[in-house]
């Protein structure tokens, strides 16, 4: 089976690659494009570390196939940092110590992302919801929902009392 | 998988033209329910015909006397529209139900319908406010409702070539409003236990005038219940005609025992959600 040709975007800049027509976004995005922050966990839809923006909305790239992305916009963990300078939500979950083995992070980074993009400032629910579909099985959650919510506090400039908040 | 030919039709004809060409072939519209039976060995599809470039199928309206949602509309995108909201928030609650933020953003409603689940969420939803399935073939388009849409599980009343395009529901009436409910073990995340939408009108003295009544995953597809309805029209709404929806909900259900739930469970279960969401959507219908 002849390979796909495929153009897009991905984190602001054009992009191409070639692709099985039947491979994943999941798969080119490693494979092909050698960008290996994204995470495969259950390839099933289920596990959220694959996250990525597709359109500016958050999909799981397990669920979408490389070819579906042809003049498309894709955004992954890559695209998160400025360079060396990390987004908030990056420095926040390491002061926060919100990882351990880290499979899980890339994709929590990009949903927690696109939480505080469409709702800047959650509550600890909407933020537990937003982020449903992440499993973690190091943290226990708390110290990842703490870090999406100082994050939150630190960019609204209302930082203090919301780190303590959170307790699970 | 890797190798199955991939085509993004711009058309609904394209589309219908190559389902017609191909028996095999699948629609790939959100693929959170195709890649994963695929990928488990469960269907061995020979193309996907990506639905998503189609225009017909994407995005949601409210034209005239009815809303329409494109097929391969996102559940988010549904969810998201203002005006859908207040006109059937119990389709919006349906949709918000399905699967985590991801999975809402890629998950359709038409493969909500085609997937033909029995718990499927939307269905119940879309019954209770008498939506139906706008269907493109060959020989040009037909109307299913939704509750003969699914006719059994993964099953439906689609003929090969055939490509659902739209849902169309009515606007709902003055004094009309709807609601869904569902049950699972815990709050997020999980697959219907068991499902209710109802759908009622209220008169100006407060009695009920019409009303339709759905339940989900309790059958080998979601059931229309017109005893339960009738146990609505004439009333007021009130506990003994909510006790009537109960008991109507409970002899209709045909569950079956599985490690979500037991067949008793599912039907004294259904009964209370039909009878709560009966009385919510009251409330709603009351504040219009």
């Amino acid at each position: 089976m002849a390979r796909m040709h495929v153009e897009t975007t991905i984190n602001g800049e054009s992009a191409e690659f070639l692709c099985q027509p039947g491979e994943s976004l999941l798969d080119a995005l490693r494979n092909e494009l050698n960008l290996t922050g994204t995470k495969e966990g259950c390839n099933t839809g289920d596990c959220g570390a694959c996250s990525v923006m597709l359109d500016g909305r958050l999909v799981p790239s397990c669920m979408v196939l490389a070819p579906e992305v042809e003049g498309r916009s894709v955004g992954t963990i890559e695209g998160v940092a400025q360079g060396d300078e990390l987004h908030p939500l990056q420095q926040k979950f390491l002061e926060h110590a919100a990882l351990q083995c880290g499979i899980c992070t890339p994709g929590f980074i990009v949903a927690a992302k696109a939480l505080l993009e469409k709702n800047p400032d959650p509550t600890e629910e909407e933020a537990r919801y937003w982020l449903a579909g992440n499993l973690c099985r190091c943290t226990g959650y708390d110290k990842i929902i703490r870090a999406v919510l100082d994050t939150a506090a630190e960019m609204n400039g209302t930082n203090g009392a919301a780190t303590n908040g959170a307790a699970g | 998988m890797q190798s199955i030919p991939y085509q993004a039709p711009a058309s609904v004809s394209e589309a219908v033209a190559l389902l017609g060409s191909d028996a095999e072939a699948r629609v790939l519209a959100g693929g959170t329910d195709l890649l994963v039976q695929v990928r488990g060995g469960v269907r061995k599809p020979s193309a996907w015909i990506d639905v998503k470039r189609i225009p017909d199928l994407l995005g949601v309206s409210v034209e005239g006397d009815s809303i329409r949602i494109g097929a391969a509309t996102p559940a988010a995108v549904i969810f998201e529209h203002p005006e859908l909201q207040r006109l059937v928030p119990g389709v919006a609650e349906a949709t918000d139900l399905i699967g985590s933020t991801q999975i809402q953003g890629r998950a359709t409603l038409g493969g909500n319908l085609c997937n033909a689940s029995p718990a499927a969420d939307t269905t119940p939803a879309l019954i209770a406010v008498g939506a139906q399935c706008i269907v493109a073939g060959s020989g040009g388009e037909r109307e299913i409702a939704v509750e003969a849409f699914a006719t059994g599980p993964g099953q439906t009343a689609l003929a090969q070539g055939e490509l659902l395009v739209a849902v169309r529901i009515p606007k709902p009436a003055a004094r009309t409003a709807d609601a869904y409910l569902r049950l699972i073990p815990r709050t997020e995340m999980d697959i219907a236990v068991v499902g209710a939408g109802v759908a009622l009108t209220l008169g100006d003295d407060g009695t009920c005038t019409q009303a339709r009544v759905a339940i989900g995953a309790v059958a080998p597809t979601a059931l229309l219940l017109e005893e339960a309805a009738a146990a609505l029209v004439g009333s007021r709404v009130d506990d003994d005609a909510l006790a009537r929806v109960a008991a109507a909900a409970t002899a209709a259900a045909r569950p079956i025992d599985d490690k979500r739930g037991t067949i008793a469970y599912r039907r004294k279960v259904v009964g209370v959600l039909a009878k709560r969401a009966a009385a919510i959507a009251a409330n709603r219908a009351q504040e219009r």
